[in-house]
């Protein structure tokens, strides 16, 4: 190809080789917008700042909480012996002795005080339940060893913790009363305790142990199987386990702790436990009630959230499917009943589903019934604007041919555009079923009720992570089990039409399933 | 034909007397399959609302005359109150309360110019919608190319992408913003992550759905002279497709309106919040206002959208179907 040529097809061709200067830089000056558009919303929103501040440490653990919980010994150094308390809440029930704490006990001798001070179980961070803080928990622990009942002021000889040491991932912190030791892997650093003033290290920290202060609290990290913080009074340690804990019974269970078979005989062939019922009612009775992860209470939320989403959907595909007939200008001639209709529609699917269910959550107080008013509000619009534009697409053959026949116009409806349509509309109103499934549980968290608002407070609380991965799995079991069953229906009613006008519905369908 | 005559049907030959019958069977079959799954629906339906309302916190025949107590309750002292609560303008009720201290919350340009409160708050939770638009769109955008098993042709990296976008898009938006909530306190960063995260899975899939129908001959042609994955994917299928995927961008833009209302309802910020607040108040001015400019800001991205929409694709735009 010569010169010529080439000048001839380019004179033949302006748009292709002289586009205008809007073509040309279109894309270039599309992307600088939305870098600049970018820029303008890190100043707006100041995200700078907002990651600055982020306490991204924080994340980490919570990430970590989904999937595995902490048990945490606190090692209060006496005078010339230990006491080793759990928090309150343990995971561990109400009488813990994990084998990873050894206790080597000997014989003390201490003073009593004629008025022995009450024990005072060392809470920081008792809210382990992570709703009610009435529910029924696991009890206090037992008084540690060492408190005995004391009589006046007397020297008491009794039998003691006089060293304890707890193994943490890949090392072990060794505690007597006035010297703690904390080794991981080769590494060892031994602190001299000053009871009530000061924490000193023998030898230069490793950085895996930090002291913010000479003579202040060590921090001491075991990587992710366990911290420990070691203070002036007390080791607080920290041991992280993979998993759930005391998923299915809890610790005031009398199932709690037993392995499976054990479990499985009592219910099977085992002594009532409780005289008034059978085994397998307790052990059912004590899993709904279980009270770290309230199974019975959760469930019976995200049946409340299918529940408003069904219900929801169903009231609207009814509300929407006569006043779709009114709005259709080719099914109802008359153009103010259309337009009425239509901005009906518009209004209700306008008025944002969030506006419908705080109003609702007003009128019928919280729980599932504010919910399924507002998709049915909301949706009765989307519906009918979707409804009616299937029935303005519909082929006018078969209408007229059932007309010609001189059927009445209740028949013309019922088959010459019914069948037409209804594919469509069912098809339309599963896919609206399935995702307000997932609108049912973020509507829940502004108060109307189901598994959204169980979630929104279980992270509140910034405590039980767990119970919130626990919840999202539920859900995300939920989705996906609605989501296949709705696909299945919409592909069998979809594929099995013998109406053959499929490039209409395939007009039709993606508008709705851009979510 | 008189109106004495009875119309009978010619006798059938005993083929034809099959057919019918397998017709007969057939059509039975079909209504007792419907009639069925009506009463099942209907069953369904009911146990729901009876379970509903044994749930909710306040019974259904009891509450009812009390919604409509609600929206009688929202009538301002005059009609103009509304719109001194819309533009900040100071009310002749003013008693110091919380309830009428319109002009409290403005925000100032220069020394007199100032937006509205809840104007304000209505470009911040657009900016949300925007911006998380445009960042899933573009994360979204890189993955599709992935996912399409008309350009990728490692079935292990379509596999892997297709599944983490359907992952990120099943999550539910309500628990990553919690768990941003939670790192970044209050604030619209939360919402922006969450719908962020959440539109990259649903972007993306309609943008490798519309790959996957792209017209490979472009594609083959860039293949003939040399070209390498980047080029043919940038010059052969990009084109084609960016009409479409413009359009979808600005319906998952209608869609995360909506999504960053919501989420500012739950302490994300924006308008979402100031609504909360006020209807649980009982501010009713300040409640119209907001539900007013909510109103017309939705059916404005609304209108704007699907004008844009027909713009770019013509007759192939998607009509409105809100999602999740």
């Amino acid at each position: 190809m010569n010169a010529d040529a080439i000048n001839d097809i380019a004179a033949r061709h302006p748009d292709a080789f002289r586009p205008s200067l809007w073509k040309r830089y279109a894309t270039p000056i599309g992307i600088l917008l939305c870098i600049l558009y970018t820029f303008y919303c890190a100043w707006f929103f100041s995200v700078g700042a907002v990651l600055e501040k982020a306490n991204w440490n924080l994340a980490g653990a919570y990430l970590a909480d989904w999937v595995s919980y902490e048990i945490r010994p606190d090692i209060e150094f006496k005078d010339n012996h230990l006491t080793i308390n759990y928090s309150r809440f343990s995971k561990l029930g109400s009488n813990p002795n994990p084998d990873w704490v050894t206790k080597q006990m000997a014989v003390i001798e201490r003073r009593v005080d004629a008025a022995p001070a009450p024990v005072i179980a060392t809470n920081k961070s008792s809210q382990d339940s992570f709703m009610a803080p009435g529910a029924p928990t696991a009890e206090n622990p037992a008084a540690p060893s060492g408190q005995s009942v004391p009589a006046a002021s007397e020297i008491v000889r009794e039998n003691a913790v006089v060293a304890a040491t707890v193994a943490l991932g890949n090392g072990q912190i060794a505690i007597t009363p006035n010297l703690v030791t904390v080794t991981r892997g080769a590494e060892s650093v031994t602190f001299d305790i000053a009871k009530n003033s000061s924490v000193t290290p023998r030898t230069p920290l490793p950085d895996w142990i930090e002291q913010r202060r000479p003579g202040s609290t060590a921090y001491v990290s075991f990587g992710f199987l366990g911290r420990a913080e070691v203070q002036n009074d007390e080791v607080i340690a920290w041991r992280r386990f993979f998993g759930w804990a005391n998923f299915v019974f809890d610790t005031n269970s009398p199932f709690w702790g037993k392995p499976i078979s054990e479990v499985a005989s009592l219910i099977v062939s085992g002594a009532r436990i409780d005289p008034s019922r059978s085994n397998a009612a307790l052990a059912w009775d004590n899993i709904l009630n279980n009270a770290e992860w309230q199974h019975g209470d959760v469930w019976l939320k995200l049946l409340q959230t299918i529940v408003m989403a069904f219900v929801g959907t169903v009231l609207a595909s009814i509300v929407a499917f006569p006043l779709a007939f009114l709005a259709a200008r080719n099914v109802t001639p008359s153009r103010i009943a259309n337009q009425v209709t239509k901005r009906f529609f518009d209004f209700q699917r306008s008025v944002d589903m969030l506006i419908w269910a705080l109003f609702f959550t007003r009128g019928f107080g919280p729980g599932p019934l504010a919910g399924m008013s507002a998709i049915f509000f909301t949706d009765t619009g989307t519906l009918g604007k979707l409804y009616s534009e299937a029935l303005e697409n519909i082929d006018d053959k078969q209408r007229e041919g059932i007309r010609s026949v001189g059927a009445a116009p209740a028949m013309v409806q019922r088959y010459g555009v019914l069948p037409q349509v209804l594919p469509v509309f069912l098809s339309q109103s599963l896919y609206f079923w399935e995702s307000n499934t997932r609108s049912a549980t973020i509507i829940g968290a502004v108060g109307a009720g189901g598994i959204g608002l169980k979630l929104w407070e279980a992270m509140r609380t910034n405590t039980n992570w767990a119970n919130v991965f626990y919840m999202v799995l539920l859900i995300l079991v939920v989705v996906f089990v609605f989501d296949n069953i709705s696909s299945y229906l919409r592909r069998k009613l979809m594929g099995g039409s013998p109406n053959g006008n499929d490039e209409r519905r395939a007009h039709v369908l993606p508008a709705a399933q851009i979510a | 034909m008189s109106a004495t005559d009875v119309y009978r049907a010619p006798a059938l030959s005993p083929e034809g007397a099959t057919v019918e019958r397998h017709w007969r069977d057939l059509t039975a079959r079909r209504r007792l399959y419907t009639i069925g799954g009506l009463v099942f629906l209907l069953l369904a339906l009911s146990g729901s609302l009876w379970f509903a309302n044994e749930t909710n916190a306040g019974k259904f025949f009891d509450r009812l005359p009390h919604v409509a107590d609600f929206f009688t309750e929202l009538k301002p002292r005059d009609w103009f109150d509304p719109v001194r609560a819309l533009f900040d303008l100071p009310s002749p009720y003013d008693d110091g309360s919380l309830k009428f201290d319109y002009p409290e919350g403005r925000v100032y340009l220069t020394q007199s110019i100032y937006i509205p409160e809840y104007f304000h708050r209505m470009i911040e939770t657009l900016n949300i919608a925007l911006f998380s638009t445009l960042v899933g769109s573009t994360f979204g955008f890189l993955l599709c190319f992935l996912a399409a098993g008309n350009i990728t042709t490692s079935r292990w990296l379509r596999f892997t992408t297709r599944r983490f976008l359907e992952i990120v898009r099943a999550f539910p938006e309500i628990v990553i913003a919690g768990f941003f909530l939670a790192i970044f306190s209050l604030g619209p960063i939360p919402a922006i992550l969450a719908v962020s995260i959440h539109t990259v899975g649903a972007l993306g899939k309609m943008f490798f759905e519309v790959v996957e129908n792209a017209d490979m001959k472009p594609e083959e042609g860039l293949r003939a002279v040399g070209a390498n994955w980047v080029e043919r994917v940038w010059f052969g299928i990009v084109p084609q497709v960016l009409p479409n995927f413009m359009s979808y961008f600005l319906l998952r833009f209608e869609i995360n309106v909506r999504a960053s209302t919501i989420l500012g309802a739950v302490g994300a910020g924006g308008i979402g919040e100031s609504l909360r607040l006020s209807i649980g108040q009982g501010h009713e001015a300040k409640t119209i206002a907001i539900v007013f400019l909510l109103f017309c800001t939705i059916v404005a991205v609304d209108q704007f959208s699907a004008w844009l929409r027909h713009r770019l694709v013509g007759r192939q735009a998607f009509a409105y179907g809100r999602g999740e």
